[in-house]
């Protein structure tokens, strides 16, 4: 069938630049540009450039340009670009449409809308530079009170403590699988991850046996609906295991690995039969209730003796707050909440970009209830989805998040530019694709080395933040949200919020 | 009463634990035997007693008046040397029975509730009455047996990876969703209580199943059937299987092997490895 569809984008070859290396042509994975011997000219298509930025930027020479395609329908304020798109495609193939990473729509940004605080006359600041300044974080559940012992000069706690997870900065990598991700791309996540004292997320591929015994201490294992990889040892050798019931690319759906990935690696961490769709369950079939899950959570504490703390996930959205409440009493440890900008390597992008609300509003009503309740001691809270910056992360912790996941932040950092085509399996980043040729792209020494400069940035920038609103422990922000104001948001806003207007 | 009560945090499970030595009188260990009275013990006790025998190098356990414990046998991932346990239950085991299990063996002298083998990576489970639901739910290796019938969501998921196949055989029928994207693993379906005629329960048998096989004795109609198994006609090789494993369940539970052979059997595969592959836009 003849296609309907523009192009994406356009490439733009300054040919007084161009050397003839060749180097686009070897860079780029959807076949996009060729080289003519008889002409001795590179030529392109740009149908099927997907605006990677690869070949732009490995272009010795800067002769390239890629940016959107001009060519544009009449201008419509309703029928946008993307949706008459979207509807052709549909109409040539009958299908889902299907994209990676976050959704990308206009939703409001709350980040954006908050103003931290900072000391001025009345209170003195800090400078981290110089001065004693904490983000150690603790992840589990804590004691209802603490009963101490003291005697001479030592001091004995002696109410019994659960087991809790020690990280050096509030930052977590998010769940990201192999098999979503390539071997390369996961072990990097977990190098950074041990290097700087936190952890990383396995997702729902298992955790290979060769990465068990060294980066197994910095690992949260999942344990999803379709329990890839999930064997005794897996469950032993971790940090922490979680419970994935929802993402929040894709609320109330499961995900469908395309057979074509499975290779034989894959197949061996998840243990499916090679080129089998690995396909995860939308629900967990033994969870219909909070009952249930807590059943799951103290089946996953008995597999572990009780030594790992159980963290449970799952998608913001509509009655995240009694939802939440409900997993505290049902035993989790950690409640994470993935947020309505999460991302994901594939999703139906009509669930991604339509379902959930935002992790901002989530949090903080999740907070709240907590505390409302008396039980936000019992766990902690971690949030994924919508995380961009420091800035993003210090305001998290003072809405009441223990710490916040990232997951678009590390893929980033390792070179992704959110073209939104992890689906196809054919980053020419290396990082979101099973093929050998791309993968070998991803050097873990140096995307550990990026990914570990990224948490040390992040670190400081949020050591001064705090340092400036006059506080030297990260603890002491934690749901603090006398240090945060809105600006230009609505009352019912501020209200789910729980914070201040500017000025007030 | 103010509107900030505080509401109060009730411990199913850790509630009232007792520590070890204080439910000790409830083990007898001779040797390489243990015996456990399970009245009046909690989840978690009777795996904690568990553990203690397994570290005490015991082989084998009566575990006596077993009343709804769950786990029981999840709690025995003990790194080398430990030896695996042979567990002998009386009463009615919990849910999530022998959940994650490590190799180790389980024979019920009763019936068992929802979640028998849930994620079980090795060992054997023999079930001396029926099970609920989701039994074999995502197993990935061992086997399981149950003499008579099992719930719904039988089968759900299981898996398999070259030599590592799970065997589950049911004597009995099976409720709905029997086998749902299973992907991997052998099933075998007995029927053997069933009337003459009288066709299996389920319906939706193997729906989303993409990997694995199910071997059917009995009647069952097509609408039975969800729409991504194919019927086959059973070869030399599948008899084979289907001999090994009616024999270790006759053996188990006394049965008359030749007269579950003389039975008509089916085999379910899925029609597809990939059942949606094609429901995408690129």
């Amino acid at each position: 069938m003849k296609t309907f569809l523009l192009p994406e984008f356009t490439i733009e070859r300054r040919d007084e630049r161009c050397i003839r290396c060749r180097v686009c042509e070897r860079q780029c994975s959807q076949e996009g540009h060729y080289y003519d011997e008889e002409l001795d000219t590179m030529f392109h298509r740009e149908e099927v450039c997907v605006g990677c930025q690869r070949c732009v930027v490995f272009c010795p020479t800067n002769a390239l340009v890629v940016r959107p395609h001009p060519s544009e329908y009449r201008p419509n304020a309703n029928w946008t670009r993307e949706k008459l798109q979207d509807l052709k495609k549909q109409a040539e193939t009958g299908g889902v449409i299907l994209t990676g990473s976050g959704n990308d729509k206009p939703y409001r940004i709350y980040w954006d809308h908050l103003v931290l605080n900072a000391s001025q006359v009345t209170n003195p600041s800090i400078d981290p530079l110089r001065e004693p300044m904490e983000l150690r974080t603790f992840l589990g559940r804590k004691p209802d009170m603490l009963d101490i012992e003291i005697s001479d000069e030592d001091v004995e706690i002696k109410s019994d403590l659960y087991p809790n997870l020690m990280i050096e900065t509030p930052i977590v990598f998010s769940a990201m699988s192999y098999g979503a991700i390539s071997y390369t791309a996961f072990k990097s996540l977990a190098m950074a991850a041990k290097e700087f004292g936190t952890l990383f997320n396995t997702g729902e591929g298992g955790l290979p046996k060769d990465m068990r015994e060294k980066y197994g201490s910095n690992a949260i294992v999942q344990v999803a609906s379709g329990r890839f990889g999930v064997d005794p040892e897996y469950l032993n050798v971790s940090a922490a295991v979680e419970i994935k019931i929802g993402q929040g690319a894709k609320p109330g759906i499961g995900g469908h690995l395309p057979g074509e990935k499975v290779s034989v690696n894959i197949s061996e961490t998840r243990m499916i039969p090679e080129g089998t769709d690995a396909l995860s369950p939308a629900p967990q079939h033994d969870i219909y209730s909070i009952e249930d899950l807590s059943m799951l959570i103290y089946a996953l504490k008995e597999a572990t003796n009780y030594e790992k703390p159980v963290s449970v996930k799952i998608a913001a959205v509509h009655n995240v707050a009694a939802i939440a409440s409900g997993i505290v009493r049902a035993g989790a440890d950690i409640v994470a909440i993935d947020g309505l900008r999460g991302g994901t390597g594939a999703a139906p992008k009509i669930i991604r970009d339509n379902v959930g609300i935002p992790i901002e509003l989530a949090l903080a009503a999740v907070d709240k209830r907590l505390r409302d309740e008396g039980i936000r001691n019992k766990c902690s809270i971690l949030i994924a989805g919508g995380i961009r910056c420091s800035g993003d992360v210090i305001k998290a912790i003072a809405l009441g998040a223990d710490a916040v996941y990232i997951g678009s932040p590390a893929l980033i950092a390792m070179g992704c530019t959110l073209c939104q085509k992890c689906y196809t399996g054919k980053c020419a980043w290396g990082i979101c694709t099973q093929d050998p040729y791309l993968t070998k792209r991803l050097n873990p020494e140096i995307a550990s080395r990026r990914l570990v400069n990224l948490l040390r940035g992040w670190s400081h920038e949020i050591k001064e933040m705090l340092g400036g609103m006059g506080i030297n422990a990260i603890e002491s922000l934690r749901g603090n949200r006398d240090h945060l104001r809105g600006v230009g948001l609505e009352e019912w806003e501020l209200n789910v919020l729980g914070v201040k207007g500017a000025g007030e | 009463m103010s509107s900030s009560m505080k509401f109060t945090l009730r411990d199913m499970f850790l509630g009232g634990v007792r520590p070890i030595d204080k439910i000790i009188d409830h083990i007898k260990i001779e040797g390489e035997n243990a015996t456990i009275d399970a009245s009046g013990l909690k989840h978690k006790e009777v795996n904690d007693l568990l553990r203690y025998a397994a570290l005490k190098k015991v082989k084998k356990v009566n575990l006596r008046n077993v009343c709804g414990q769950r786990y029981i046998g999840t709690r025995l991932h003990i790194p080398n040397p430990c030896p695996k346990l042979e567990i002998y239950i009386e009463g009615i085991p919990g849910n999530d029975l022998g959940a994650f299990l490590d190799g180790h063996r389980i024979i019920v002298h009763g019936n068992a509730q929802d979640g028998v083998g849930n994620t079980m990576d090795d060992g054997e489970i023999v079930v001396h009455g029926r099970a609920g639901d989701v039994v074999a739910m995502s197993m990935r290796g061992g086997k399981i047996f149950i003499r008579d019938n099992v719930g719904y969501r039988t089968a759900i998921h299981m898996k398999e990876y070259v030599g590592k196949i799970p065997v589950l055989v049911i004597g009995g029928t099976a409720q709905d969703f029997f086998g749902e994207y299973m992907a991997g693993g052998i099933v075998i379906l007995l029927g053997l209580n069933l009337k003459k005629k009288e066709r299996h329960k389920a319906h939706y048998i193997g729906t989303g199943m993409h990997g694995g096989v199910i071997y059917l004795r009995g009647k069952v109609e097509d609408y039975q059937l969800g729409k991504e198994v194919g019927i086959l006609q059973l070869d030399e090789d599948d008899w084979k299987i289907i001999d090994q494993y009616v024999g270790e369940y006759s053996e188990h539970f006394k049965a008359d092997k030749e007269k579950i052979m003389d039975g008509e059997f089916i085999k379910l595969v899925p029609v597809s490895r990939r059942p949606y592959g094609k429901i995408y836009a690129y």
